[in-house]
C-alpha cells in the first residue's frame, strides 16, 4: 500500500516527544488555577470539607473518654446527619472536579482555533497531550493535599491532639489513592474532549459515565451476578460464586474501588474487603486494628486498577488525537 | 539548492476516495510572494498543512528549506511560521502572555524572548495594547498578533492560510503593507487566498488550484496572456453604430469586441489604443472616451472556471 510506503520512514523521528511538555504544563496549570470553574468547585470542596469535618469534629469530642486511636481518621468518616461524612462528598466531588478539568481540554482549543497554531510549532502533539494531563493531575493534587492540610488543621484545633504516624500513613495513602481516582475521571473527560466537537457534548458524557457507575453499576452487577451464577437453593458454594462474581463486576467501576479504598485506608479495623467466611477468622481477635503497611497491602490492587485504568483511558485518547486532522 | 524554499514533487492526499491534492507540483523560491489561489475546498489549506508535516502526504515528496516535513517536523516547524485562517488566541490572556506561550514552546528564554516579543509587538503596532487581554481585540488586531506570533520565531518562511478574510478594506490595505515589509525583510511568503485583487496586489507569482490540482502557475500578467488570450482589455466610447464596431473587429490583434450602446470592450493582445482612434474618427465616428485595464486577477479566474468547465464537460 502506498500510504504505509509513506508513513514508515516518519517512525523515527527527531528529538524528543517531550520538547516544549514544560512550557504546555505550567501554561496550562496557570489556566486551571485561574479559571473560574476551577475556584467555583474549590469553593464547594472546601465547604463540604469544612462542614463535614466540623460536624465529624464535634460528634468526635462529644464522644470523647471513648478509647479511639484514630480519631484523625474518624475526621473523614464520622457523618452526622443530615450530612454524609467528607468521604462520601470526596467520592462524588472529585470526578466532578476532574470532569470539570478536563472536558473542553482539546475541543476548547479545536474551537477556540488555537490547536493548528500550537501544533504549528515545534512540539509533538504528544507534549500538548500530556502536558494538558499532567497539568490537570497537578491542579487536582494541589487541590486535594491544600484541603487534606486544612482537613488536617481543623483536626489539631478541635481536636487538641495531633495524628500518630500510623493516621499520617494512612491519610498519605488515602491522599494518593484520591488523586487517582480523579485521574480516571480526568483521562475519561479528556477523551471525550478528543472525541467530541462539542465541549458540552464531551461534558454530558463524561458525566453521563460517572452517574452510570455511581447509580446504575451497583444495580446492574447484581443482576448480571445472579443470572450468570443462579444459586440452587442449599448450594453454598454457587452462593459464594455469585457473590464472588458480583465483587468481580462491581470492581469494575472505580467509584467501588475508590470506596473500598477509602473503607480500608480509614477503618484500620477493616481486615479483608470481600466476603469473610467465619472459618477465616479463626483465632483473630475482632475490632483489631491491622497495622498501616498492611492495610495498605490491602488495597494495593485497587490502587494499581485505579492507575492501570488512567493509563488505559490516557493511552486511548493518546492514538485517537494522534490520528485526528487538525483542520476543521 | 538553497535558493529553493519549497519544492513539491507529485505531492498527493487522499482522504478515502476524495482526492483534496493531486500530484502537485511546486517550487517556491527565496524571496518571492507566492499566492496559492482557489475556491474552498480547492486543495489549498491541505497542501499548506503537508507542507508543515500537520498532515501525512498520501504520495509524493516535499521539501521545505530542503528539509523533509514528515521526517523533521521540528525542526520545520522552527523555521516556518505559520499563520491559520481565523487565527485563535486564548482570549483570557493578554497579547503578550499569548506570546509569551508560543516563545516557549520555541524554546526560547528570557531576556532573548523579552526583546523578540516587544520587537515583535513593535513591528505590528500593537505595542500600546500588549497588556490587553486578547478578547477585546478586533479582528485587524488579532490578525496582526497572529503575525506577532510568527515573526518572534524569526522564520525564514511564513504561510499565511486566507489572511485578509473577514478583514475590512482599511484592515486588509494595513495588511497588505505589513506582508510587503516581510519581503523587504527577505521573508519568503507563501499565502492562499480565494480574494484576488488582494492576492493580486502582493504575489510575485501565483498559483491556480482547481480540485486538488495546480492548473496554472506564473506571474497575474502571464496568466492573463495565457487565459484571457489577450492581456490588453480597452474600453471605448464611440457614437457611430456598426460602421465603428466593424472597423475594431477588423483590427488585427483584436480578440473579442463587446458592445454596449455607445460603449464598447475590446480585448487585444497588444495596447491598440492609437489604431483604435485612428480606425473609429476613419470609420466616422465620433470617439469620446479610450482607456486601458491592467487585466485583474478576477477575470482570469472567472474566464478560467468557464473554460473549466467546458473542459471537465469534453473529458
Amino acid at each position: 500500500m502506498q500510504h504505509a510506503r509513506s508513513i514508515a520512514p516518519a517512525r523515527q523521528r527527531e528529538g524528543s516527544p517531550w520538547t516544549g511538555l514544560w512550557a504546555v504544563v505550567a501554561k496550562e496549570m496557570a489556566d486551571y488555577l485561574t479559571s473560574a470553574r476551577m475556584m467555583i468547585l474549590e469553593a464547594l470542596i472546601l465547604l463540604t470539607a469544612f462542614g463535614t469535618v466540623y460536624a465529624a469534629s464535634q460528634n468526635l469530642r462529644a464522644g470523647a473518654g471513648t478509647s479511639d486511636d484514630f480519631l484523625f481518621l474518624r475526621l473523614f468518616t464520622t457523618a452526622r446527619e443530615p450530612l454524609p461524612a467528607f468521604v462520601g462528598f470526596l467520592g462524588l466531588l472529585v470526578p466532578l472536579l476532574a470532569i470539570a478539568l478536563a472536558f473542553d481540554s482539546i475541543n476548547g482549543e479545536f474551537n477556540q482555533r488555537t490547536l493548528s497554531k500550537v501544533l504549528a510549532q515545534p512540539i509533538y502533539r504528544d507534549a500538548l497531550l500530556l502536558g494538558k494531563f499532567l497539568a490537570g493531575l497537578g491542579t487536582l493534587a494541589l487541590a486535594l493535599t491544600a484541603i487534606w492540610l486544612l482537613i488536617i488543621g481543623m483536626g489539631l484545633l478541635q481536636l487538641g491532639v495531633p495524628p500518630s504516624s500510623e493516621e499520617t500513613v494512612r491519610m498519605l495513602w488515602f491522599l494518593l489513592i484520591t488523586i487517582f481516582y480523579g485521574g480516571i475521571w480526568l483521562a475519561l473527560a479528556m477523551l471525550f474532549s478528543i472525541i467530541f466537537r462539542q465541549p458540552a457534548t464531551a461534558a454530558l458524557a463524561a458525566i453521563a459515565v460517572w452517574l452510570f457507575f455511581t447509580v446504575f453499576w451497583g444495580i446492574i452487577a447484581s443482576l448480571l451476578a445472579r443470572t450468570l451464577q443462579p444459586v440452587p437453593p442449599g448450594d453454598t458454594q454457587a452462593l459464594i460464586n455469585q457473590i464472588q462474581l458480583e465483587l468481580l463486576l462491581t470492581r469494575l467501576s472505580p467509584n467501588t474501588l475508590f470506596s473500598e479504598v477509602a473503607l480500608a485506608m480509614l477503618n484500620p479495623a477493616v481486615r479483608a474487603l470481600g466476603i469473610v467466611l467465619p472459618i477465616q477468622l479463626h483465632n483473630a481477635i475482632p475490632g483489631t486494628p491491622l497495622p498501616a503497611g498492611q492495610s495498605i497491602l490491602l488495597t494495593w490492587p485497587h490502587a494499581t486498577g485505579l492507575i492501570a485504568a488512567t493509563i488505559v483511558l490516557f493511552a486511548i485518547g493518546y492514538i485517537l488525537f494522534q490520528r485526528q486532522e487538525v483542520r476543521a | 539548492m538553497t535558493d529553493v524554499v519549497i519544492e513539491c514533487r507529485d505531492l498527493t492526499k487522499q482522504y478515502g476516495t476524495f482526492i483534496a491534492v493531486d500530484h502537485l507540483n511546486l517550487t517556491v523560491r527565496k524571496g518571492e510572494i507566492f499566492g496559492l489561489l482557489g475556491p474552498n475546498g480547492a486543495g489549498k489549506t491541505t497542501t499548506i498543512l503537508m507542507l508543515l508535516g500537520l498532515t501525512e502526504p498520501t504520495g509524493g515528496s516535499v521539501r521545505v528549506l530542503g528539509l523533509d516535513p514528515a521526517r523533521q517536523p521540528l525542526s520545520v516547524k522552527a523555521r516556518v511560521g505559520y499563520l491559520p485562517d481565523q487565527v485563535g488566541f486564548y482570549d483570557n490572556l493578554t497579547a503578550r502572555e499569548n506570546l509569551n506561550y508560543i516563545a516557549k514552546l520555541n524554546g526560547m528564554r528570557e531576556p532573548e524572548m523579552s526583546k523578540r516579543i516587544n520587537e515583535a509587538l513593535a513591528q505590528v503596532g500593537l505595542s500600546n495594547v500588549a497588556d490587553r487581554r486578547v478578547k477585546t481585540f478586533s479582528r485587524g488586531m488579532r490578525q496582526r498578533l497572529g503575525v506577532a506570533e510568527i515573526l518572534i520565531k524569526q522564520p525564514q518562511l511564513i504561510i499565511m492560510d486566507e489572511p485578509t478574510l473577514a478583514l475590512d478594506p482599511e484592515a486588509v490595505r494595513e495588511f497588505l503593507d505589513l506582508i510587503r515589509q516581510l519581503k523587504a525583510s527577505g521573508i519568503t511568503i507563501l499565502l492562499s487566498s480565494h480574494l484576488l485583487q488582494q492576492v493580486q496586489a502582493v504575489c510575485d507569482r501565483v498559483g491556480l488550484f482547481h480540485q486538488g490540482r495546480m492548473v496554472l502557475e506564473g506571474t497575474v500578467g502571464e496568466l492573463a496572456q495565457r487565459v484571457l488570450g489577450g492581456a490588453y482589455r480597452i474600453h471605448v466610447e464611440a457614437e457611430g453604430g456598426d460602421a465603428v464596431a466593424a472597423a475594431l473587429h477588423a483590427l488585427p490583434d483584436v480578440v473579442k469586441v463587446s458592445a454596449n450602446g455607445s460603449q464598447y470592450n475590446v480585448e487585444a493582445r497588444a495596447d491598440l489604443r492609437a489604431e483604435i482612434a485612428r480606425k473609429v474618427i476613419e470609420a466616422g465616428g465620433k470617439l469620446l472616451g479610450l482607456s486601458v485595464d491592467t487585466p485583474s486577477l478576477d477575470e482570469v479566474y472567472a474566464r478560467y472556471f468557464q473554460k473549466g468547465a467546458a473542459y471537465a464537460a469534453r473529458a
